[in-house]
């Protein structure tokens, strides 16, 4: 295994000692979003690594950025050689991504070296070695202590020298000092007709290919890499798409093997007070929405709710709208009384629509990764994930999404995805991500007596105890609403058919408290009869006292009378004398 | 072939090169002067050594008096094989009449190395 010696001209940074770990293969990061994690790591370290790709298709800035951001990165000063353009040429080319070379070039991180060669001015006479190149290169890595080398395009030594087995010869030698030296070093070839080089390049590179591409498919661009071969070390074997942007190279996916968001248990909640209770509380952080439904069903609707109950709680959401532009959506869904205006103002919510056609998929995805990067949202919608199978065909969009999926999951972002799917309820789109989502919600239109109405199912909730309920779906003017189905004898009702047979069960149970009050209140009607009667026999009772009373008084007196006559006619008669003052017995009468 | 260049002003300069109409006059004279050269070695490795001594050789037989040496060794100075344009060693470059040719290996092609450095000359003075 060949590694960076230390006779070679950097003495420091030596790459890292194999003792622990002696079959791990030492790698070089290249600082480039994506490239990093298909590589698992970067490039091999201290070896060189072949980029083959036609004209046009990126190998030169790649080339570039892994020198520029190795060195003010990695602190890894970089060479770079080149026999295509010049460093002027170079340095402008580039200073629209933000890489200012001529100041690393005077900063010392930085050496470009352009080698021109005018094959017309070259005439052989006799052998010759390229001692010239490796003497300049020699010097250049001095300059810096270089611990990256990027030769683009060496083939162009095939064509401006005569005499190709010396060129192969030097070649052979170039990459032996190159390797002697630890440098890790990118070399750039265009296709050959039946090589992966014009030249066969690949010779001279055994331990990483990477192949780059730019294919028009079904009308769309995406520019695409794939590593041919990586010797000694895993990598992804897929055709990443990557695209330039203005920061660089963006590799899809730009997920960051390194995050684990590990497994949150709070939940939140979907602004939706009765969606939150089917869902057991709400959907736990960080994990992945699925809304799908019938076109109309409500699924912005929906989402547009969760990002306001995101906003609600004080934290950043993003609403990607494949379909409406931000006015439109802000207006639609204030109809239905969601201000999401109100969270724009205050700098919670952003709306980022772009039609889907504007630009390929991997330019979407890949802007998109970069505005979570920079506003690190909490949640994250997607409307509708659909609408991306305008500039992407089936299986490329599937892929993207499931990409996009792992890579919020993997910052803990909560995403809402919707989902178009066909009136019979399938995935009618082709888009299976379902497997992946931890929530799916499926809004349905019913059609049943002359109306459209609208049914929203839990279909999967992962982790959570969740409602088997049907729940009609309503939009009213203060957002979302679900209110309970009808269920009885007659199945589920909805709408129409449901607030009818409500007003029935209403009307018999009308019927029955209209029964009781009735009977209640001739009950009450009783009981003042009653009460009356008491009142009476009671007058009854108390005349028939009085008159007993009164009685009793007149006998008093009728006796009293009686003893006083008899007194008196006993003085009239003399018959006693002296009669004792003794009151007549009272009672006697 | 050849076409006049305003702004070269020792006159119109050669342009392609056929061997057939190579003259073998030896020390025909470049009307506007020496021939300058500079050749380009690194250190004594076998190529550079014959080169030398090759163009010693064929400049004394078939440029005597016409022509100027400058002999480098990148070894020294690096820095020359950027400033310089050298990828090949060794590398013999004609200054001087224009235009810049650069014969690469170790001139033991004699005839080849003598039409490059003459026949711009012949040119030259046969416009």
């Amino acid at each position: 295994m060949n590694r960076a010696t230390p006779e070679g001209p950097t003495p420091s940074g030596v790459p890292p000692a194999q003792s622990g770990d002696a079959l791990l293969l030492p790698k070089a990061r290249t600082g480039i979003r994506g490239l990093d994690e298909v590589t698992d790591g970067g490039l091999p370290r201290g070896r060189p690594t072949l980029i083959a790709g036609a004209a046009g298709t990126g190998k030169t800035l790649l080339g570039l950025e892994f020198l520029v951001r190795g060195a003010l990165e990695f602190g890894e000063p970089g060479v770079l050689i080149a026999f295509e353009e010049t460093a002027a040429d170079l340095v402008a080319n580039v200073a629209s991504l933000g890489f200012d070379l001529g100041r690393m070039q005077a900063d010392g991180q930085l050496v470009i070296d352009s080698v021109r060669i005018d094959a017309a001015e070259i005439v052989e006479a006799g052998s010759y070695d390229l001692e010239g190149l490796f003497l300049r290169l020699g010097l250049a890595v001095e300059q810096v202590g270089a611990k990256r080398v990027v030769l683009d395009t060496i083939e162009v030594l095939f064509s401006a020298l005569p005499n190709e087995a010396i060129v192969r010869g030097e070649l052979t030698r170039l990459f032996r000092w190159l390797k002697d030296r630890g440098l890790t070093t990118i070399v750039t070839g265009e296709p050959g007709r039946e090589q992966l080089t014009r030249h066969g390049t690949e010779e001279y590179v055994s331990d990483c290919v990477i192949l780059l591409n730019h294919r028009v498919t079904e009308e769309i661009s995406t520019r695409r890499l794939r590593i041919l071969k990586y010797r000694g070390s895993t990598h992804g074997t897929n055709e990443y798409p990557f695209l330039i942007n203005d920061r660089g190279i963006v590799v899809l996916p730009v997920t960051s093997l390194a995050l684990d968001p590990g497994a949150p248990t709070e939940r939140i909640s979907t602004g939706v007070s009765r969606l939150d209770h089917m869902l057991g509380g709400g959907v736990y952080r960080g994990t992945t929405v699925l809304v799908s439904g019938t076109s109309g069903a409500g699924k912005t609707t929906l989402a547009a709710q969760m990002a306001a109950a995101a906003c609600a709680r004080g934290e950043h959401a993003l609403f990607v709208s494949f379909e409406e532009s931000p006015a439109k959506l802000v207006r639609n869904m204030a109809s239905v009384g969601i201000d999401l205006q109100r969270w724009v103002d205050a700098g919670l919510l952003t709306v980022w629509a772009t039609p889907p056609t504007a630009y390929g998929l991997e330019s979407h995805l890949a802007s998109l990764a970069t505005l979570i990067e920079e506003q690190v949202p909490r949640v994250v919608v997607l409307d509708a994930v659909t609408g991306l199978l305008h500039v992407g065909v089936s299986a490329q969009v599937t892929m993207a999404v499931i990409r996009e999926i792992a890579a919020l999951k993997a910052r803990g972002i909560t995403a809402v995805l919707t989902t178009l799917i066909g009136a019979g309820g399938g995935a009618a789109t082709g888009l299976v991500v379902s497997s992946l989502v931890d929530t799916w919600l499926l809004v349905r239109n019913v059609e049943t007596n002359g109306e459209y109405n609208r049914l929203l199912f839990v279909r999967k909730s992962r982790g959570s105890a969740h409602s088997n309920q049907v729940r009609e779906f309503v939009l009213t003017n203060r957002g979302v609403e679900l209110l309970d189905v009808y269920v009885g004898p007659e199945g589920v009702l909805t709408g129409k058919a449901r607030i009818a047979r409500e007003a029935a069960d209403r009307a018999t149970a009308r019927d029955r408290a209209q029964a009781v009050s009735r009977s209640r209140r001739k009950l009450r009607e009783h009981a003042a009869q009653v009460e009356a009667q008491v009142t009476q026999l009671r007058g009854q009772l108390a005349d028939e006292t009085a008159k007993v009373e009164q009685m009793k008084a007149e006998l008093a007196r009728e006796d009293a009378a009686l003893a006083g006559d008899r007194v008196e006619m006993a003085q009239h008669g003399w018959a006693d004398s002296a009669p004792a003052p003794t009151a007549p017995t009272e009672g006697e009468g | 072939m050849s076409a006049p260049r305003p702004n070269e002003p020792p006159g119109p300069a050669g342009q392609a090169v056929d061997p057939a109409d190579r003259t073998d006059t030896p020390g025909t004279a470049p009307s506007g002067g020496v021939i300058e050269l500079r050749l380009y070695v690194a250190g004594q490795t076998a190529a550079c050594v014959r080169a030398v001594d090759n163009l010693n050789r064929l400049c004394e037989e078939h440029l005597a008096g016409q022509y100027r040496v400058e002999l480098i060794d990148l070894t020294e100075n690096p820095a020359q094989a950027r400033g310089d344009e050298i990828i090949a060693v060794p590398t013999l470059v004609r200054k001087f009449p224009p235009p810049l040719r650069r014969i690469i290996g170790d001139l033991s092609n004699t005839d080849r190395v003598l039409a490059e450095l003459r026949l711009r000359s012949d040119d030259r003075t046969s416009p």
